[in-house]
């Protein structure tokens, strides 16, 4: 690797690991710019944790060169550790401690770094400081995981699936967290398979699936690649095909799930009108109606023609 | 060692997480208590407990039960033949006695039963006895009651040496599985923590609740039984602790790359059942055979249990101890360093 990457984060190429017969990557080349909020998305299973394992110096790849922070885990890790923050999926804290012993249990293995009660305060757990793990909500034991992973004042914080599991509200709070980490101008490589969470918190977002990244983007970027704005959906009891709905006026693409139809287009008010006449032709009736904004989850269907969340 | 390293903090952790399981706190320091009140019970020393002998219910039967009841050396139970081999084949008698008409008796016992013997030798010198025998030989018995020659003096060494092995396995090796299956290792890898400091502190955590423990064994061993500490209570202290950082260290190595609690706790028994057997806790390890002498001696049990006897029984100085100290030290140090180099956090 050469001098060009100092100003990225993370930088790799090629990187492959496989686990007896799964690959779980697959051939994945990734540059994360510091300074950015990077988002891994894809559905369980695509490599996510693998990925970001390795670029957390746990996991060694098959093969591959991998780079963080300008500098190698082979020569550099001790460095490397103090420089970087992890937040592991299930990774349990010690239950029988309070939050504010963990966290100064912590900021104990690090050169450098705010005081435990800063870093409890901008959790917001300083009125938590006296509980034990054990007695913490979700929400709050995630928060105190990322406190963990600030206390040596990372220069990149890594958050695998940080929000799974968490209600809305809890998700809200950690998203502003990760956002008040980032103001300082410091970078955040994270892992998600909730769009919204991609889209909310990610200034690029790379989409994995089956251990490579087929697409990577502003959130934005990617969702005009669909040359759509809008997707149309509904249910019929009526003989259709592809090819009688690709014909309806603004619709860039057809898709059936489930005997469910998806169309994605350009403009919701001059489809509608034509697929009601085209129903009513076939003497079919229409089940169910529905139309939104497209979003990352229909650009991650459209390039695989599998959904994203496998609920 | 100042109160924000790494090895101070986590050297808390350990001590906090002790103090916060009571189920932790209560195997650790009653344990031992309530073995040695067990056995303390059990082995008394009140005179000599009478044996269990069954006579088959024949001819002569009932006056041979008289005369072996009235020498007060026997529990005699008349029985018919057929009950009397069941309470033999069951245990509940060492020994059953059968009279024939020409006034000859049959033992029947089994030879490789101590128990038996024994109960033979009583038994056969009350009827020989009776039956007008006079011994040649003039003999005295002088009985050994004196403290520190009983069998609970030679236990509560045994027992602490014991408990100082059991906490140093199991307290430390399934909390350190455990950390590791709940992927808190796998956390602590990404931060720069030294595993040298993460294991050492294991050692020192235990430093915290030795003192108390050592004086709950001893403090009750003295109060309930009168068992002695001859030597220096310093020498005794820092042989004990020399014994629990080795076992610590032992614990380590066992725990450094098990995966699952059900795969370390294989290990530690398999490092634990032979100790418990030969490193002389319940009974004097000179009972095995001379060619297993060497082995035996060079387990760590075995030398601490001979250092902590020697102290407290023949109050045996710092010095005199030395050649079991340095086999104890010797074991830890191996361990605890080979521990750290093979020591896997995931």
């Amino acid at each position: 690797m050469n001098t060009a990457s100092a100003h990225e984060a993370v930088r790799c190429r090629g990187l492959r690991k496989r686990y007896g017969d799964v690959v779980a990557v697959d051939g994945l080349d990734l540059d994360v710019h510091t300074g950015e909020c990077f988002g891994l998305l894809g559905p369980n299973g695509a490599g996510k944790t693998t990925t970001i394992e390795i670029l957390e110096g746990l996991i060694d790849p098959d093969a591959g060169a991998v780079e963080v922070l300008g500098r190698t885990w082979q020569h550099d890790g001790g460095d490397l550790r103090q420089r970087i923050g992890v937040q592991l999926q299930e990774a349990q804290l010690p239950p029988k401690l309070t939050a504010g012993e963990v966290v100064r249990l912590f900021r104990s293995f690090y050169r450098t770094g705010p005081a435990p009660e800063a870093v409890l305060a901008l959790v917001q757990l300083d009125e938590k400081r006296d509980a034990w793990v054990s007695r913490l909500s979700g929400g709050q034991r995630q928060r105190l995981s990322i406190a963990c992973a600030l206390v040596g004042s990372p220069d990149l914080l890594f958050l695998d699936e940080p929000t799974t599991g968490l209600d809305p509200q809890s998700r809200r709070s950690l998203w502003e967290l990760i956002e008040r980490f980032r103001a300082d101008g410091r970078t955040v490589l994270i892992t998600t398979h909730y769009m919204e969470e991609a889209a909310q918190l990610c200034d690029r977002v790379g989409i994995m699936d089956r251990g490579r990244i087929i697409a990577v983007g502003s959130p934005a970027e990617l969702i005009a690649s669909l040359g759509a704005d809008h997707v149309v959906e509904f249910t019929t009891n009526g003989a259709l095909t592809t090819a009688d709905l690709e014909t309806l006026p603004g619709v860039r693409a057809v898709r059936e799930q489930e005997s469910r139809w998806f169309l994605t287009v350009r403009e919701v008010h001059a489809v509608i009108p034509a697929l009601l006449e085209l129903l009513r032709a076939r003497h079919a009736d229409l089940a169910g109606l529905g139309t939104h904004a497209a979003t990352l989850e229909d650009v991650f269907v459209s390039l695989t023609g599998r959904q994203l969340r496998d609920e | 060692m100042s109160s924000d390293s790494a090895l101070a903090q986590l050297t808390l952790q350990r001590v906090r997480e002790f103090a916060r399981e009571p189920e932790a706190v209560f195997w650790t320091f009653f344990f031992p208590v309530l073995i040695a009140v067990a056995l303390g019970i059990a082995f008394r020393g009140s005179g000599e407990a009478p044996v269990q002998v069954a006579v088959v219910d024949g001819p002569g039967g009932a006056a041979l039960a008289d005369m072996l009841r009235e020498s007060g050396h026997a529990e005699v139970q008349l029985l018919a033949e057929r009950d009397a081999a069941d309470a033999l084949r069951r245990g509940d008698v060492a020994i059953t006695l059968e009279a024939a008409a020409d006034g000859s008796i049959t033992y029947r016992y089994d030879r490789t039963r101590e128990d038996a013997r024994h109960a033979r030798l009583v038994v056969d010198d009350v009827l020989q006895r009776a039956a007008g025998r006079t011994d040649p030989r003039a003999v005295t018995d002088v009985l050994i009651t004196e403290k520190g020659s009983r069998y609970i003096d030679f236990l509560i060494p045994g027992l602490i040496g014991l408990n100082l092995l059991s906490t140093g396995l199991w307290g430390v090796g399934y909390t350190v599985v455990k950390m590791r299956m709940d992927r808190l290792l796998k956390r602590f890898a990404t931060t720069p923590v030294r595993r040298s400091d993460f294991l050492l502190s294991f050692m020192l955590g235990r430093l915290g609740f030795l003192g108390f423990e050592l004086l709950l064994v001893l403090g009750f061993a003295w109060i309930a039984f009168r068992v002695p500490v001859r030597g220096s209570i310093l020498t005794l202290a820092f042989t004990a602790t020399l014994g629990a950082f080795s076992f610590t260290g032992l614990g380590l190595l066992v725990a450094s790359r098990a995966q699952t609690t059900e795969a370390v706790q294989g290990w530690m028994n398999l490092v634990s059942v032979p100790m418990w057997v030969l490193s002389g806790v319940f009974f004097s390890a000179s009972n095995f055979p001379d060619a297993m002498q060497p082995f035996i001696q060079a387990l760590p049990l075995t030398a601490l249990n001979n250092a902590l006897r020697a102290i407290m029984l023949d109050g045996a100085s710092f010095v005199g101890v030395g050649g079991w100290n340095a086999i104890v030290a010797a074991w830890g140090l191996v361990c605890f360093v080979t521990a750290v180099r093979i020591f896997r956090w995931k």
